[in-house]
């Protein structure tokens, strides 16, 4: 196998997380592709682990979905022997050690956010490797490549829950743009001391970027509609 | 339902049946085959009062400068700094083995604890055990630090190559920092010189070497202990005559 290190895998999906004052705001786009088609233009890649904890799923499906499945599975165990409510932190390592230990066989990249008691809104991203990284937000899959220059001028700290929506809704539609892998609606997850939000943005409720028209039913609409007021002097 | 007992959760491997590695070609799975998130060079230098150690804070992910937050240089125990360049997800386990070991030093509660030789010595046999089973934790590792007076350098790499230098470099920095080095280093160096002399080599990095990024962290630690520095930036300079028409010369050229 040829070690070529500047070229890692890319991955299929658009996700982010991103912290406000308050709690957590993640996004994902909605296709999951074989090849070069569309498996399920409506997939939900932000799944629950606890109550107060999210994950966005980037990669393969599978190895995504079965790595939530045991996450959820252990959390569930350790909320009952806790007492109270698992820590994203926790959270965040218990993907950590199925995702670096299994490192030679899992091909997916991973966004943990919640909201706890003790540290408040937090996310943490797993990329492919098991590194674990604290971050104010954190983007990944293969559209998050067309996400870095954006993020890094439109970032700020401290925003408020309407502004971090706005902002990763934003952010998914671009990346949804230019990603061929990414697609469909975007779909965002807002978690704070108060419970858990879920809101579905489909494709014709978000801005229109370069070189995308508005869309219509039919030409015939277009053909049809009365032309310019006639010039009068 | 069984409860998990925690303490024997610290690893999971996913079960698959994969038969025997003899007869069967996936069996042989176990072995990191290539890094994702890794980071750049590690400069450390002996000085007057103990050691100096440099890195910036990027975490490269292929050829993207993807994470720009993180700690390269930790410490270990109370004698002890430990910087680590290459995959980061190895560094980080690295880190969680020496918890364990500084945990069980402590619970001897005898007085004693564990010093820089004791650590570059355990983290030697881990590296090199890794290389022989054909699976390495893919860092390089410099470990400094002070303990009862003896000021202590080395480094181990991922093939379990460990050796101790007044002046040690990683990465790019075998190539950029270890002539300057060579070159500047004295034994009597106070601690403002030393910077210096860490800024130099990591100016030189940050020209040349395409995986560093401008935010750094200079560790020191001395008999009194550990002090990481706040990130910060460094200056660069592009104002030569060279640089504003290098083309005027022969157009078309670089």
């Amino acid at each position: 196998m040829d070690l070529n290190l500047d070229a890692p895998h890319s991955m299929g999906t658009t996700i982010i997380g991103v912290t406000y004052n308050g709690g957590v705001v993640l996004g994902a786009d909605s296709r999951t592709s074989t090849g070069m088609y569309v498996a399920n233009r409506a997939s939900d890649k932000i799944t629950q682990l606890t109550d107060n904890v999210y994950v966005c799923r980037s990669g393969s499906a599978a190895d995504s979905q079965v790595v939530s499945d045991y996450v959820r599975y252990f959390l569930h165990q350790h909320t009952i022997q806790l007492g109270q409510p698992a820590t994203v932190k926790v959270s965040a390592n218990l993907i950590r050690m199925l995702a670096y230990n299994n490192k030679n066989m899992l091909q997916t990249g991973l966004i943990v956010g919640g909201w706890d008691k003790y540290e408040g809104g937090k996310i943490y991203g797993i990329p492919l490797g098991g590194t674990v990284v604290e971050q104010p937000f954190a983007i990944g899959g293969s559209g998050s490549s067309y996400l870095y220059g954006f993020f890094d001028q439109a970032w700020k700290e401290n925003m408020t829950k309407e502004e971090a929506e706005q902002l990763v809704v934003k952010a998914v539609s671009l990346a949804i743009a230019r990603d061929g892998a990414s697609g469909g609606v975007v779909r965002t997850v807002i978690i704070n001391s108060e419970g858990v939000t879920r809101n579905f943005y489909p494709g014709d409720k978000l801005q229109l970027w370069h070189e995308e028209l508005e869309p219509q039913n039919s030409l015939l609409d277009i053909l049809n509609a009365a032309g310019p007021e006639p010039m009068a002097i | 339902m069984l409860l998990i007992l925690w303490g024997v959760l610290i690893q999971f491997t996913i079960p698959i049946d994969n038969g025997d590695a003899l007869k069967n070609a996936e069996a042989d799975s176990q072995r990191t085959l290539y890094p994702y998130v890794t980071g750049t060079s590690i400069v450390a230098i002996k000085y007057k009062d103990g050691v100096l150690m440099a890195s910036d804070m990027g975490g490269s992910y292929g050829s993207t400068l993807r994470y720009k937050n993180i700690e390269r240089v930790k410490a270990i125990g109370k004698h002890s700094l430990l910087g680590a360049s290459g995959e980061i997800s190895d560094f980080q386990e690295i880190l969680r083995y020496l918890d364990e070991l500084v945990l069980n030093d402590n619970m001897w509660d005898d007085g004693n604890s564990l010093g820089p030789k004791e650590v570059h010595n355990y983290l030697t046999r881990v590296m090199y055990n890794r290389r022989n089973k054909f699976n390495p934790l893919w860092n390089t590792l410099v470990l400094g630090g002070v303990k009862n007076g003896e000021i202590y350098l080395g480094m181990v790499s991922m093939i379990g190559v460990s050796f101790e230098d007044n002046h040690v470099a990683t990465g790019f920095g075998n190539h950029l920092a270890r002539p300057i080095l060579r070159d500047e280093w004295r034994a009597d160096l106070s601690f403002e010189d030393g910077v210096k002399l860490l800024e130099k080599c990591m100016r030189v990095l940050l020209y040349r070497d395409r995986s560093a990024i401008n935010k750094l962290q200079i560790a020191k630690i001395t008999e009194e202990g550990v002090t990481v520095s706040q990130p910060y930036s460094l200056k660069t300079f592009w104002e030569f005559q060279a640089f504003h028409n290098p083309t005027a010369g022969a157009q078309g050229s670089w």
